[in-house]
């Protein structure tokens, strides 16, 4: 009984430690900004403001940006939840020549850095003029590795008997794949969903070299070059770092089901 | 990995062909993706790397001249990469042990008997970081760390000890970025992990306690071996991951001071940024060499014990 308590304590005492630093981000963005160099600081704000939100909008442009990371982030999410379940669903049921050197290459993407194909990816997107385009941001998105796999791990678990019955009936692949097998997928897709959200929501560096006007930026990028030439205007990159972190741990509180299910479906297969 | 095929239904050289057609349009979105976005790219860089390239080539990429492998002799070298190469290494033999150790921690003492509904609270709380945005982790944390105004400083100010200037300071720098990479990643593993003890069957650690085991023991020779796999998962994908860290140095030191947080992917952005494309096209192409082979290693490694 005693090691239990010990065990309680030990895992409190961390819990604090990671969860702190997002509490006291979210505190400092409703502070002044002579109260945010306060020493000794205060844990809640003395003075609650929305100064630094108000500042954010005026400097930032931040509406724009929230709406330009849910653009980016919507378009990619519905790209993946059709192609990675179409070509899963070829995976999983349907037989065809080649099929197991497509999937190798499924593997083989999953292992490649984006780092080590960004500048051939970028010259590429130059060349057909959609630099500095919400598509070009988005089209090399629209199809994940690890999309594909989950929806083939998921659809390979559908009973062939519901497929083969109505193949007997007459219909035909799309039709099959249409209303048979997405709609029992509704679980994986939204597994599927909310990876493709977060990942879109999140990502930096891609958007970083495709969006090169303001009125493009997605938020992680607006952030990371407001907070290279405003350093030291804590205020308003704390709020700006809370207006990005935030929508995801909301969802996260409320879905972290699909999350959890998302990582015991991909990473331990 | 192998796909399983189970084509009882799609017998005969008719009923073959017109399914082959068929599922080629289901995939096809997915091949020309990659043949376009991936395959194509990854052979474009590597030719660029052997070429002067620079930016003002975008135009007309194929009039660029090809320089052998001078830009391979000019990385090993260029001081900054050398350093950002050693930088990386340090980075990932560092964090990745913290990592798993805090993950191993984590997810054991979650499964030592602790009640469901705090064991989910606690489970849910050590995760989140890992699914926020690193860049606006890492302009709080660079908060944080501000020698004067941040929190952390101010604590220890409290207490009578003066904080150090920890992200202008060489030898702090990187160690502070490595420490709160562990911070931010290790909930993931720890919801591997967790998955995978729960998967260990009670009757191996009761076979074990009747042959007289100890707690250690039991951990030593049913936990640690049930848990192999895993352990190699999440080794080989953390260490994929952390091979390519960028913006955690990006937004919290740009690299500095003098170098010492500047990682690989980084040294490749700065140079991206700069226009020297077949420079940087050869720094990838190292990068990725070294990933494959060490993912390929840790295969190896991870198998054969």
């Amino acid at each position: 009984m005693r090691r239990r308590w010990s065990t309680y304590a030990l895992l409190t005492a961390g819990l604090v430690l990671v969860v702190l630093p997002f509490v006291w981000t979210v505190l400092t963005s409703f502070k002044p900004e002579t109260e945010i160099r306060r020493d000794p600081p205060a844990f809640l704000p003395l003075e609650w403001t929305l100064a630094n939100y108000d500042l954010l909008l005026a400097k930032m442009n931040i509406g724009q940006v929230f709406l330009n990371s849910l653009i980016v982030a919507v378009a990619v999410v519905a790209g993946n939840l059709l192609f990675c379940s179409m070509v899963g669903y070829a995976f999983a049921k349907l037989s065809f020549r080649w099929k197991n050197a497509v999937f190798a290459l499924v593997l083989v993407q999953m292992t490649v850095p984006a780092i080590v194909v960004m500048i051939p990816q970028f010259v590429l997107v130059a060349k057909i003029g959609l630099v500095n385009t919400f598509l070009g941001i988005i089209l090399p998105g629209l199809v994940t590795p690890l999309g594909v796999f989950l929806m083939r791990q998921f659809i390979m678990d559908i009973p062939d008997e519901l497929i083969h019955a109505a193949r007997v009936d007459g219909a035909r692949e799309f039709r099959i794949f249409f209303t048979i097998v997405l709609p029992l997928c509704k679980p994986a897709l939204a597994t599927l969903g909310l990876i493709t959200f977060l990942g879109s929501w999140n990502n930096f560096l891609w958007p970083a070299v495709v969006a090169q006007s303001e009125d493009l930026y997605t938020l992680p990028v607006a952030l990371a070059i407001f907070s290279g030439y405003q350093g030291t205007q804590y205020g308003l990159l704390i709020a700006g770092a809370v207006v990005v972190v935030l929508p995801i741990l909301t969802l996260f509180v409320f879905l972290q089901r699909y999350f959890i299910q998302g990582i015991a479906s991909t990473g331990i297969k | 990995m192998t796909v399983r095929e189970r084509t009882p239904l799609l017998r005969g050289p008719r009923g073959t062909l017109r399914r082959t057609g068929v599922a080629w349009i289901f995939v096809t979105p997915f091949v020309v993706m990659f043949a376009v976005f991936w395959a194509g790219p990854l052979l474009a860089g590597l030719g660029m790397s052997f070429t002067d390239m620079r930016s003002t080539d975008v135009r007309d990429p194929l009039g660029v001249n090809l320089v052998g492998v001078e830009n391979y002799l000019r990385l090993f070298d260029d001081e900054l990469m050398r350093q950002a190469a050693l930088n990386t290494l340090v980075f990932v033999v560092t964090a990745l042990p913290l990592t798993l150790a805090l993950g191993l921690a984590a997810a054991l003492a979650l499964n030592s008997g602790i009640a469901r509904l705090p064991a989910a609270f606690f489970r849910l709380g050590y995760y989140l970081p890992h699914i926020t945005s690193i860049i606006g982790i890492a302009v709080a944390w660079r908060f944080l760390l501000e020698p004067d105004a941040g929190p952390v400083n101010q604590v220890l100010g409290a207490v009578g000890i003066d904080g150090p200037s920890w992200l202008a300071d060489e030898s702090l720098a990187l160690p502070v970025i490595i420490v709160m990479t562990a911070w931010r990643s290790f909930g993931f593993d720890m919801v591997v992990f967790l998955a995978a003890l729960q998967g260990i069957p009670r009757e191996l650690y009761e076979a074990a306690e009747v042959d007289g085991a100890g707690r250690w023991d039991r951990f030593r020779s049913v936990t640690l071996p049930m848990l192999r796999p895993v352990l190699l998962f999440c080794t080989v994908y953390s260490s994929i991951g952390f091979t390519q860290f960028l913006e955690e140095p990006l937004v919290m030191t740009r690299g500095g001071p003098a170098g010492a947080t500047t990682s690989a992917s980084l040294a490749i952005y700065n140079e991206f940024g700069s226009g020297n494309y077949g420079y940087a096209g050869a720094a990838a192409t190292v990068l990725f060499t070294v990933i494959v082979a060490l993912a390929v290693l840790q295969f190896r490694v991870g198998r054969s014990r």
